[in-house]
């Protein structure tokens, strides 16, 4: 799409507590407590504590509720719902990163532009599945963009956890699978759902960290295998054969020792470089990613029909000179977001 | 190949030692020979001349795969492999599914008929061969031939473990299995074979034994018990090597199993007079003049000598100081005791000087004399002390409790990180080689580069810093603002006309984050360079 000419000031900008819209009084994800903030999804580096109203897309309001407190402001619309703030009209899109997360498209007067938020593009059972939005101007995040993050299908991949699990339950280990506690663990939960429908009970122990957020997804219709709660096991519990979820913070941590010579897998996009798994000293690594890749990021843009694109987060640098290359418009925009951090 | 490549797969799988070994063991057990003797090849980090140079398959991927170079250079600083970054860019080209596969060859085949002739081969055939190659390959066996190609296959598997996994298939001895795999030999069926004959306890004339290797010492030294117990030398800085008189012939090996016999032709012809047949000897060469060792730096120049003229043989005498006996009259001696080694090998030794001295003992009844004698050890040339049990037979690999090595305190100085390089490897993607820089004139002059001595969680915290106080690029180097202090260690200094700075560290590491000095406090070159002096 064309910019329409005689383009006043950009309709998002950067000041010291986030993207602001002067023409709606909001701040997209900011970092900082401001008066309104429009959030694009639950994860801590995009939804912050602090401001005075939130205004999000519905099916993230329980999410946000968790995070933010119940006493936090926060109104939910539904995808696709026009809201008009200030001089502009305001609506979420599904980014098909996690549960209800949305990318925000901000319209004045026939201009167009579109912040992604985090997003992906593969097919995932625990959310809605993402929405090209037609822009002038398209804020994309660039977690994962260089040539060497492609991703197989998750499904493929979680017959690998499956595997994996299968071979530590014959060996008689626990197998305990480090993932982010929102969106990651739901997912994965979600795929082994899938692919051992019918079998026998298959319970999967959580940590406390996954468990609330579970059931946010499970209240909102998502299909997963069972879960309980390391937490509500008893003393001596053994986990041999079983397998865990937890926050890769959990790892190393005095929490590990009950599960004994367990094996560890950490399940990220990162994990396609052996380097990165490497480091993290896990035994296997799982390249299951709620980002975009490499190819999708370009196809995101290319089918946006965006004729300028601010890239943000992770390899901005890399995707907004590649863009440039081809003919874009392209430039990056300095922002705290963490994407999926790599420690 | 594909068999190779699900090896190397399970091998990087698992963290765990006892899992690696079952890998191991379950593939020598099933492969044929003559591809397992190429396992054991590349497998114990032996190399081959390369085939062709890395840059140029860097390119023919970047062609492949139709990107531009600077994202190729990006992709690859952040990967810190290149055969990895090779198979991740060029996997999924156009499509997400693997490329038809092209039938499997066995790893041996893909040696003979496809690597090694690669080597002949003008470039524009070469590309045209490894580019089919990889558009017959799914992405983990790109990855694995990529490594082939580029002589650098890792495999996180120690020596020793593949020595345990032989040994166990082939029901032999490890170290009789690790002196099979000593030296040089040919990847071939028959030698994979002769892994596992019976140990008969005759083996081929020119191995060297495995070497034993001193653990440094970490405890007080009154820990080790009576001194009456131990053996103690002077810790020389030299090349660590074998000598063997067998046959008739001699065979001088170092330390990194290279046959190194003609770089050292004196020693080599005095050996043959001395030494009866059926000696073998463990030892360091050192640069050697009146009785006391020159720098290595002495030795250096000499080993990097095409031609060894009259003028450099004169500059760089060497000799061979002689530590321990492991062969005598063609018996094995490595489970007799030290002390028993010692004295045959002093008996043998009498009449060896100037060429094959024996390592002299310090004498001491105390520690504290022997912590004394340790003082000495700088003014000596030398680097500390070897503590050795007397009772102990020579043992194979760096096993802990008999051979302590009790180095001398390093130099510190204090120096201002200046630059910063992303790793490889397991450090890829995280800013891990720093360049540190002292004072002179008012101006910072690097004079340090240190990969090593911080900690994983100050490794992190550095990265983040770098990260947000970059002050320029320089391709994959980054220029930083000069505020962190590091204490650095090293072993040695001498005055270098290849710095800028005028002199070369020794080992260079890092001893601490001195986060409680400023920049201003860091040290000078004046101040290093009056260490030269003293």
């Amino acid at each position: 799409m064309k910019i329409p000419p005689m383009t006043p000031a950009p309709l998002l900008r950067i000041d010291d507590c986030g993207l602001f819209c002067e023409a709606g009084g909001f701040h997209v994800d900011p970092w900082k407590g401001v008066e309104r903030a429009v959030i694009s999804h639950g994860h801590g580096d995009h939804a912050r504590w602090g401001s005075q109203a939130y205004l999000a897309a519905a099916p993230s309001v329980p999410i946000l509720k968790r995070r933010l407190g119940e006493e936090a402001r926060i109104e939910g619309v539904p995808f696709g719902e026009r809201v008009r703030l200030g001089e502009v009209t305001v609506s979420f899109h599904p980014a098909g990163h996690i549960l209800g997360s949305a990318q925000v498209r901000v319209e004045r007067g026939g201009e167009v532009w579109v912040f992604s938020g985090d997003y992906k593009r593969d097919a995932d059972p625990t959310c809605e599945g993402f929405e090209i939005v037609p822009c002038h101007t398209f804020i994309t995040e660039a977690t994962f963009a260089l040539p060497i993050y492609r991703w197989r299908p998750a499904a493929a991949e979680a017959r690998e956890v499956l595997a994996w699990w299968e071979g530590n339950r014959e060996a008689g280990r626990a197998s305990v699978l480090f993932c982010y506690a929102l969106g990651k663990a739901q997912r994965i939960l979600g795929e082994l759902a899938r692919i051992t429908e019918g079998e026998r009970d298959r319970t999967v122990f959580v940590h406390g960290a996954v468990e609330p957020l579970n059931e946010c997804y499970r209240q909102a219709g998502v299909v997963m295998l069972p879960t309980r709660p390391v937490a509500e096991t008893t003393r001596g519990q053994s986990f041999a054969g079983e397998l865990v979820l937890a926050p890769p913070s959990a790892g190393g941590s005095p929490w590990m020792r009950r599960f004994g010579h367990a094996a560890t897998a950490f399940a990220s996009g990162w994990m396609r470089v052996r380097g990165t798994r490497r480091r993290r000293g896990v035994d296997r690594g799982f390249v299951i990613s709620d980002h975009a890749d490499w190819p999708d990021l370009l196809r995101t843009i290319a089918e946006t029909g965006a004729e300028r694109v601010l890239t943000t987060h992770g390899y901005s640098d890399s995707l907004a000179r590649y863009l440039r290359e081809r003919g874009l418009q392209a430039g990056t925009l300095a922002t705290p977001f963490a994407g999926e951090a790599a420690d | 190949m594909k068999r190779f490549a699900t090896l190397y797969e399970a091998l990087d799988r698992t963290t765990s030692t006892n899992e690696k070994v079952a890998a191991l063991a379950a593939y020598f057990g099933s492969a044929p020979p003559e591809d397992a003797a190429w396992a054991v090849w590349f497998l114990t980090g032996r190399r081959l001349k390369r085939f062709l140079p890395s840059r140029l398959l860097a390119g023919w991927a970047m062609a492949e795969a139709a990107i531009p170079d600077w994202l190729f250079e990006e992709s690859y600083a952040s990967v810190g492999d290149l055969a990895e970054t090779i198979s991740l860019v060029l996997d999924g080209r156009g499509d997400r599914g693997d490329p038809e596969p092209a039938p499997d060859l066995p790893l041996s085949r893909w040696m003979a008929e496809r690597l090694l002739p690669l080597r002949g081969l003008p470039p524009e055939e070469q590309r045209r061969e490894v580019t089919a190659w990889w558009r017959g390959l799914p992405r983990w066996e790109t990855f694995v031939l990529n490594k082939l190609l580029t002589g650098e296959l890792r495999v996180g598997v120690s020596q020793t473990l593949v020595e345990r996994a032989l040994a166990q298939v082939a029901g032999v001895p490890p170290p009789a299995l690790a002196h099979r795999l000593m030296g040089t030999w040919e990847p071939t069926a028959d030698f994979y074979a002769g892994l596992f004959s019976p140990d008969t306890g005759e083996e081929d004339g020119a191995r060297p034994y495995p070497f034993y290797l001193a653990s440094p010492l970490e405890e007080p030294v009154e820990s080790l018990g009576e001194p009456g117990e131990w053996l103690v030398e002077w810790k020389w800085d030299g090349i660590r090597a074998q000598l063997i008189r067998r046959g008739g012939g001699i065979h001088l090996w170092s330390r990194g199993e290279e046959l190194i016999t003609e770089r050292f032709p004196e020693l080599a012809r005095a050996a043959l007079s001395l030494l009866p047949d059926g000696t073998v000897l463990d030892g360091e060469i050192l640069a050697f003049r009146e009785g006391r060792p020159l720098p290595f730096a002495v030795l250096q120049r000499r080993i990097g000598r095409k031609k060894l003229t009259e003028k450099v043989l004169a500059e760089a005498p060497a000799a061979f100081v002689a530590y321990d006996l492991l062969e005598h009259e063609g018996r094995d001696l490595r489970e007799t005791a030290l002390a028993t080694r010692r004295e045959i090998l002093e008996r043998l030794l009498e009449l060896g000087r100037p060429l094959f001295p024996v390592s002299s003992r310090v004498e001491a009844t105390a520690w504290e004399e022997v912590a004394r004698a340790r003082t000495e050890a700088r003014e000596r040339g030398v680097e500390g002390l070897m503590l050795k049990r007397l009772s102990s037979p020579y043992r194979t690999g760096r096993k802990r409790g008999d051979w302590w090595k009790w180095k001398i305190d390093p130099f510190t100085l204090d120096a201002v990180l200046v630059y910063a390089q992303a790793g490889h490897g397991r450090r890829a993607n995280l800013f891990t080689d720093y360049t540190f820089a002292v004072w002179s004139g008012g101006e910072l002059v690097p004079v340090a580069k240190a990969y090593s001595g911080l900690s994983d969680e100050e490794i992190a915290t550095l990265d983040g810093w770098i990260r947000r106080h970059t002050l320029q690029k320089f391709g994959p180097v980054r220029a930083v603002e000069p505020l962190q202090v590091f204490e650095l260690a090293f072993e040695g200094i001498a005055l270098s006309t290849r710095h800028k700075s005028g002199i070369a560290v020794r080992f260079p590491r890092i001893a601490r984050w001195r986060t409680d000095k400023t920049p201003d406090q860091a040290d000078t070159l004046e101040g290093i360079r009056r260490l030269i002096e003293a």
